[in-house]
């Protein structure tokens, strides 16, 4: 559905250039939630720019739906965007308009005849939840109200792909989580292909199939959301990773008994859907002559499965602690044995 | 009752007076809203970053608005008199005011109007891009109506501006209040004249500056 070959858009300022995204090349499938996570200045808004045409690469080609957006222009590119929906951060609704006229707005632009238009509209607003505010102006709605609005709007002209930019940022947690159910919902409905960036795992890891982590204009990493999840191979996919997975006063805790206990091994055990269903622990205790003693654990769910993380602290005699690893390696399971805490 | 507070009041003079003062404005305030809108979309459309980014198109325009926001009014409507000439035939007269008005506030109008446009918040108009707008869509269905509250209090500021240069006119001998006011009140020295021609003055901009307040606090939606 979209492809990025070799894309770089470098700006020019009066300081001099500046690489913004650097040689790209990414491919998403059409019905994916593919997601884009970097923190702020990674390319990741220039990125998405690109895939619509509001910035264009100083090399490489974008290919959304069989039209290369690098290279039309006029006419050609307006109808490309016709077909591509995108919501923003802060919602860029016109506070002139009602939440109908607002998403009547794109049809407007499309050319619908005023008939259709109403009918398409009433229906969008049943997609989006919003039956009861249709006459309201957006001034009077509240963040959740005005994204199902932006939401709506960029359903509108049944597009093929629905650029994310931080769609979620501005909203608190418990409002993100709606939005998300809905984007999920959509795209199950109208098998819509969809590309978000984000700075939030949160996001990554509640919808996305597939996850590409952007730093300084690159692509470093990219693959499923639970194969990510499971090895992060870069330093900054790590850190993301641990934003879901890992609590703040977990590494206190194992600082504290790496001290307290200088016997034995603290480890981190990952474990992945089925596995994570197995009486690892108690098997463990009863074929090994070692103590487990769980330090934390927590399991988050994935777009395409859950996924554990789990903390334990082994203790016995070298041997044993040794054999009692390896029959966990055999498991399936991730095996980690922490030594210090960075 | 006022006969004889006022004795040298005409009244079918005076009426005839606020009449003339009244389609200058109007005039005026229509041909300023429609030029003004056009010179202020040009100057926020080829400013840096916007839709027809061109630095020498502005330059020129900022220049032309520059020059003749800066010329005191009195002496524009002297520098004009040839122009006015030509275009109108005449240099008496109401008509003959107009190319001078009109010319005087378009430029202030622009400027309000360009302030206007840089209110808008840049990412509705990226958002209609987004939708695959034409610059012409962009222009009708987001720009002006997002701009409009601004639009309306700019054109209200500048009308009570206008009822003023009407008055300026008025001296120079395009008739309406302040030319009665100004041949009749001082140099006959009829003060009661003047005072009316004042009061009848200030009751055309307080109620411009309602109609003008009414209209933003209606149409705001924010």
């Amino acid at each position: 559905m979209i492809t990025l070959e070799n894309v770089t858009k470098i700006y020019q300022s009066s300081n001099g250039s500046v690489t913004a995204v650097d040689d790209v090349s990414l491919h998403i499938k059409e019905g994916e939630i593919f997601g884009i996570i970097g923190y702020s200045g990674a390319g990741k808004s220039s990125l998405i720019r690109m895939l619509n045409g509001l910035e264009k690469p100083t090399k490489g080609n974008v290919i959304v739906a069989d039209r290369n957006i690098a290279n039309i222009k006029g006419k050609e590119l307006r109808e490309a965007r016709q077909e591509i929906g995108m919501i923003f951060q802060h919602f860029n609704l016109l506070w002139s308009r009602t939440v109908r006229e607002n998403i009547a707005f794109p049809l407007e632009i499309a050319g619908v005849p005023k008939e259709q238009r109403l009918k398409r509209v009433d229906e969008l607003i049943q997609l989006v939840g919003l039956q009861g505010r249709e006459n309201a102006y957006p001034s009077q709605l509240s963040g959740g109200q005005k994204q199902r609005v932006g939401i709506a709007r960029a359903l509108a002209n049944n597009p093929k792909v629905l650029l994310c930019d931080e769609a979620t940022s501005a909203l608190d947690p418990q409002t993100t989580d709606s939005i998300l159910d809905l984007l999920v919902d959509i795209n199950q409905r109208l098998r819509l292909t969809i590309v978000l960036i984000t700075h939030e795992m949160h996001v990554i890891r509640k919808i996305c199939d597939r996850v590409a982590v952007m730093e300084n204009g690159k692509i470093v990493e990219q693959g499923e959301v639970l194969q990510v999840f499971r090895q992060p191979k870069q330093t900054i996919t790590k850190r993301f990773v641990q934003q879901v997975i890992e609590p703040e006063e977990t590494k206190e805790t194992i600082a504290h008994l790496i001290d307290k206990y200088p016997r034995g091994n603290v480890i981190q055990l990952t474990f992945v859907g089925e596995a994570a269903e197995q009486p690892l622990i108690a098997n463990l205790t009863r074929q090994f002559q070692v103590n487990v003693n769980i330090l934390q654990g927590k399991i988050s769910q994935t777009h395409q499965g859950s996924y554990g993380v789990l903390f334990v602290h082994i203790d016995g005699t070298d041997e044993e602690v040794a054999k009692a690893i390896d029959y966990i390696r055999q498991q399936q399971v991730g095996v980690e044995v922490i030594t210090d805490v960075q | 009752m006022f006969n004889s507070l006022l004795p040298n009041v005409q009244w079918d003079t005076i009426w005839a007076a606020t009449v003339e003062t009244l389609y200058m404005t109007g005039i005026a305030v229509v041909a300023t809203f429609v030029l003004g809108i056009i010179l202020g979309l040009l100057l926020f459309l080829t400013s840096k970053g916007n839709i027809w980014e061109n630095r020498l198109a502005n330059a020129i325009i900022a220049a032309f608005v520059n020059i003749f926001r800066s010329i005191p009014f009195i002496i524009l409507i002297i520098l004009l008199i040839p122009f006015t000439k030509l275009v109108v035939g005449t240099i008496l007269g109401a008509n003959a005011a107009l190319p001078a008005l009109i010319i005087g506030a378009a430029p202030f109008y622009a400027r309000m109007v360009e302030i206007a446009l840089r209110e808008i918040d840049k990412g509705v108009i990226e958002a209609a891009k987004a939708m695959g707008a034409t610059t012409a869509t962009i222009i009708w269905k987001v720009l002006l109506p997002e701009s409009l509250p601004a639009l309306v209090s700019g054109i209200t500021v500048t009308a009570i501006a206008l009822v003023g240069y009407t008055a300026m006119a008025g001296v120079v001998g395009a008739g309406g209040l302040g030319n009665l006011a100004y041949l009749e009140g001082f140099q006959r020295n009829h003060n009661d004249v003047t005072f009316v021609a004042t009061v009848l003055i200030l009751v055309i901009v307080f109620v411009i500056q309602f109609i003008g307040d009414f209209v933003t606090s209606k149409i705001d939606k924010r």
